[in-house]
């Protein structure tokens, strides 16, 4: 086996050394009776190629993203990543450390999470972010419990424009820690006076997405400030990070913790994971963030180095008065994360971002042409809703047989909403073409045809 | 022109060898990007966006972000000059206790980036997405058959993440069956993140204490149960490198006595093939994909947490899950569809981990039944192996016994030398080795945890055993001040954790701190 360096002559060397006659000797704590006596009944061992074949067979199943026309969002983008991320994030040295507990030897990891955190803190329009989380649902789901730590209070108000996956998980981790959800109708272009006559005096906080999940725009301003006045705060969420680069920061909006998917910003789809969750607050709320957090100090000869810190909030110190049960971070996305942010640099997001809007101006222009389709949200970074006349799902599926994956149906993700299975959210980024738009338009003007 | 001299700081940090630039061959100082980038320069070419307009409104952004850019040449290098300040698996033994640093293989890379995985998304009709569906269900076959469980939730994001699923899904079941139960029992020598899941959860936790030998007694289980009690968080192999010899006994009282069996299965590494959790009586367990199916831990995650369950906990399985339609395959997605099934909620947006899937499934695929045995059984072996050639010059906590996949140490050995474990982790480092874990198991004290998994070779293990012992002679022998200087060899010296949480600078900033206190 390729992976497995003992010969059959170490293994008797290293068990004479033991003083057992057999490995089966080193096993005599499993209780006999559960001991496999034999191997599970599954496969030998197989060869690089074997495993290849078998493997790319299942991949050639599927149809990729770069393949065909694609407009789907709604959570994670498609966007063109630099070759030297991928090639970087692949250094073993990166790849294959861990969590950087001896920081000696491990300024590389810690370095990258310092950069990392700025880079976040700067562009939330936060004081301070985290090492990152799983990805953005996680880390929403964590920012509520945290809102209820600081608040004292256990109620929180999620917006109607709130990913539907990011309320079930908000609401599953309330459910089941004995907390409060208020969560609003699902509407397209609700306003804020909803969000803000629902909250009270015993609200923690109002969690609210920008860009909503039909792709509206949202002023957080004017719900920060009511949330304040009731010592709520005001929670951002942000499932596509590249609007950082075109619409004003959540920080400025008076948000007091943000957190985001940052998929889209040095990682691939992956078919939902492994991404990265953002999170930042202000600097008074620190110790009551959860995940890891890096910190900048001084060596024994007095040279800057970083260590990660306040580890009291953790589990492996705080064990059942941890902060959160977080132990694992998104390192690896983490670090694609920053380095494909720190070839954009300012100038290189903002022009992204121009593109991705342009892109979806096009896009949404060129389809409300057709007949019967509607554009329901006017203001939109890169993704917006379409009104099609019939089942949005059902059009989906028909373009995908057509060769464009054409959006995602609200179906999907509101299935017992049937007042909102004619909407469809579809999105463009920098990668969608003319020629993407013009192949969309003909395919869906001929779905339509009566 | 005057000659210009080391800086006194370079002076008196380098010892013999100063140097002008603080550079020390290979090892090159590197500023953060912040300190070289500029707001204007990008490492990326973009067309101009065609003229459109906006549809932003009034949010558009106008104030600046701050955030440098880089010439491509220039971020190779800063990463690269970043990554040789690191430790890591492919540079040599790793032998972190409870975190399974094992070898990672490309192979797993290559195929996790074939675009058929790694380029579709979540949300795309499941018609384009039967392969990807294949794996997961392949994946979850074979998870069950090595794990005799019923089945499995994929979604969770990392060990403490399928903690909370196995957990909320026991919850989910009490409150079903209308019974308020409101304690956990977790030994002493349990990773943090199970009392804390429990907590999460608005449980208590009820602590019980390792017999003699650093095992958990089927008697002792039994004196904490109650009606009160709603599940057991037991990782087996246990934090001390020991399997529970009266598993099989605890899951009956556990189960005799209302109560669910939760182990964490952290270690499942080292019995794989050997035993299946399934017939020792445990109701569920995650799986950390990132450790016993070696999908590279990245400093610090992605990790990828599976959880497989008994038919008793099915039911209250998260959603989303497969299903089988005809001849297609879908994913349950919402709670109103899922037929005859009571889910406890969603963990996550999406599916679950499909990157660490696609690697762990060519990992499993290479190794076969046999070879997953082997690397067992070979885990277990090389533990033992250093076990028994240290056993003279270190101590441990439990006394000379048989371990798992890991050997657990104490600080006995080094008592009057003024040596601590942590002065002996940081001279490993001066030897070329990552330390051991330390400071964990609680249970042990000044506990030097080694786990040297089945990727190394005899003559690795022989040159690690042979650093530690004559380190742990050099200790014996009175040289302190090596292991308090230590490390010197380092990137960095030894780092003032205590400054870094009094005095938090958790991010760079234009204005210096001092200035922006004024």
């Amino acid at each position: 086996m390729r992976y497995l360096p003992l010969s059959g002559a170490d293994r008797q060397a290293m068990l004479a050394r033991i003083g057992a006659a057999s490995i089966d000797e080193l096993f005599e704590d499993i209780p006999e009776n559960v001991r496999m006596g034999g191997l599970p009944n599954l496969p030998l061992h197989a060869g690089e190629l074997d495993v290849e074949r078998q493997l790319s067979k299942l991949a050639s199943k599927n149809l990729p993203a770069s393949s065909l026309p694609f407009f789907v969002g709604c959570g994670a983008y498609k966007h063109h990543i630099p070759a030297s991320v991928d090639h970087l994030i692949q250094r073993s040295e990166f790849l294959t450390s861990y969590t950087p507990y001896q920081p000696e030897i491990a300024q590389g990891t810690l370095q990258y999470l310092f950069e990392f955190q700025t880079q976040v803190a700067l562009l939330t329009g936060m004081e301070v972010a985290n090492a990152s989380m799983y990805d953005g649902s996680t880390a929403c789901g964590e920012a509520v419990l945290m809102a209820h730590r600081i608040t004292r209070r256990s109620k929180a108000v999620l917006a109607g424009g709130l990913h539907p996956h990011y309320r079930a998980v908000v609401e599953t981790l309330s459910l089941h820690s004995g907390h409060g959800v208020t969560a609003l109708e699902p509407i397209p272009n609700s306003g804020s006076d909803e969000i803000i006559s629902a909250i009270d005096d015993e609200t923690s906080c109002v969690v609210v997405q920008m860009p909503d999940y039909f792709g509206g725009l949202h002023d957080l301003a004017p719900i920060a400030a009511a949330a304040h006045e009731r010592g709520a705060l005001l929670i951002a969420v942000i499932t596509e990070v590249i609007s950082l680069g075109a619409l004003k920061s959540p920080g400025d909006m008076g948000a007091d913790i943000v957190v985001a998917e940052g998929q889209s910003l040095g990682n691939g789809l992956n078919f939902g994971g492994p991404y990265v969750g953002l999170f930042a607050t202000r600097a008074k709320f620190v110790r009551q963030m959860p995940g890891r957090i890096c910190g900048e100090t001084v060596d024994a000869a007095g040279r800057r180095g970083y260590v990660l810190t306040l580890s009291t909030r953790e589990q492996h110190i705080r064990r059942e008065r941890a902060t959160s049960n977080i132990c694992t971070n998104s390192g690896l996305c983490a670090l694609a994360f920053t380095i494909h942010l720190s070839l954009l640099g300012e100038a290189g997001l903002r022009r992204l971002a121009e593109l991705n809007h342009a892109s979806a101006v096009g896009l949404a222009d060129a389809l409300s042409e057709i007949g019967g389709v509607e554009l329901v949200t006017p203001e939109f970074f890169n993704e917006f809703t379409l009104r099609v006349p019939g089942d949005g799902a059902e059009i989906i599926e028909r373009l995908a047989k057509k060769g464009v994956l054409g959006g995602v149906p609200v179906a999907r993700l509101e299935p017992d909403r049937p007042d909102l299975h004619d909407l469809v959210i579809v999105a463009a980024t920098e990668v969608t073409s003319k020629a993407d738009i013009a192949a969309y338009r003909s395919a869906l003007a001929e779905v339509l045809k009566p | 022109m005057t000659r210009k001299e080391p800086s006194a700081a370079t002076r008196q940090n380098e010892g013999a060898n100063p140097t002008y630039s603080g550079n020390r061959g290979l090892l090159i100082e590197e500023p953060l990007i912040f300190e070289v980038g500029d707001p204007a320069a990008s490492g990326v070419d973009l067309p101009d966006a065609p003229e459109t307009a906006s549809r932003l409104g009034t949010l558009a952004r106008r104030a600046p972000i701050g955030l440098p850019g880089l010439a491509e040449p220039q971020a190779l290098r800063h990463y690269m000059r970043l990554s040789q300040k690191n430790y890591a698996i492919d540079l040599g033994l790793y032998p972190l206790g409870s975190c399974t640093m094992k070898h990672n293989p490309r192979a797993n890379e290559k195929m996790a980036r074939l675009p058929g995985f790694g380029d579709i998304h979540p949300l795309q009709p499941e018609s384009t997405v039967q392969g990807a569906l294949d794996l997961m269900a392949l994946l979850t076959a074979w998870l069950t058959e090595l794990t005799g469980m019923a089945g499995v939730a994929l979604s969770p994001k990392a060990g403490a993440h399928g903690e909370l699923c196995g957990m909320t899904a026991i919850k989910a079941a009490h409150d079903d069956k209308g019974e308020q139960r409101s304690v956990v029992l977790v030994p002493e020598s349990a990773h943090g993140t199970n009392p804390a899941t429990a907590a999460l959860l608005g449980y208590g936790v009820r602590t019980i204490e390792a017999r003699g030998d650093g095992t958990v007694s089927v008697e002792a289980v039994k004196a904490a149960l109650g009606p009160d009690v709603a599940a057991i968080m037991l990782t087996n192999p246990n934090t001390c490198g020991l399997f529970e010899r009266d598993i099989v006994e605890i899951a009956q009282a556990v189960h005799d006595a209302g109560a669910y069996f939760y182990c964490d299965g952290a270690n499942f590494n080292a019995i794989v093939g050997k035993t299946r959790p399934g017939d020792l009586g445990i109701d569920c367990m995650h799986i950390n994909l990132h450790k016993t199916f070696s999908t590279p831990h990245g400093g610090g995650g992605p990790g990828s947490g599976p959880v497989v369950f008994s038919e008793a906990l099915i039911p209250y399985v998260p959603i989303p899950y497969l299903m089988r339609d005809g001849a297609m395959r879908r994913l349950v997605e919402s709670e109103g569809a899922a037929e005859g099934r009571k889910p406890f909620g969603r963990l996550t947006a999406f599916h679950g981990q499909m990157g660490m899937f696609v690697r762990a499934m060519a990992y499993m695929l290479s190794h076969g039944a046999d070879g997953m045995r082997q690397a067992s059984e070979d885990a277990v072996l090389n533990a033992n192996y250093i076990r028994a050639s240290l056993r003279d010059v270190m101590s441990q906590p439990f006394g000379d016994q048989t371990c798992m996949h890991e050997v657990l140490f104490d600080d006995h050995f080094l008592e009057g030398t003024g040596v601590t474990t942590l002065d002996f982790a940081k001279a490993m480092i001066d030897e070329g080795f990552h330390p051991m874990t330390v400071y964990f198991p609680l249970v042990a004290h000044g506990a030097m945890l080694i786990e040297p998994t089945e990727s190394e070779s005899k003559a690795s293990l022989d040159q690690f055993i042979g650093v530690l012992r004559d380190l742990a002679e050099a200790a014996k022998a009175g040289d302190e001040d090596r292991f308090k200087r230590a490390p010197q060899l380092a990137p960095r010296q030894r780092l003032d954790e205590t400054r870094a949480a009094r005095q938090p600078v958790l991010r760079w900033s234009a204005v210096e701190p001092a200035e922006a206190a004024e």
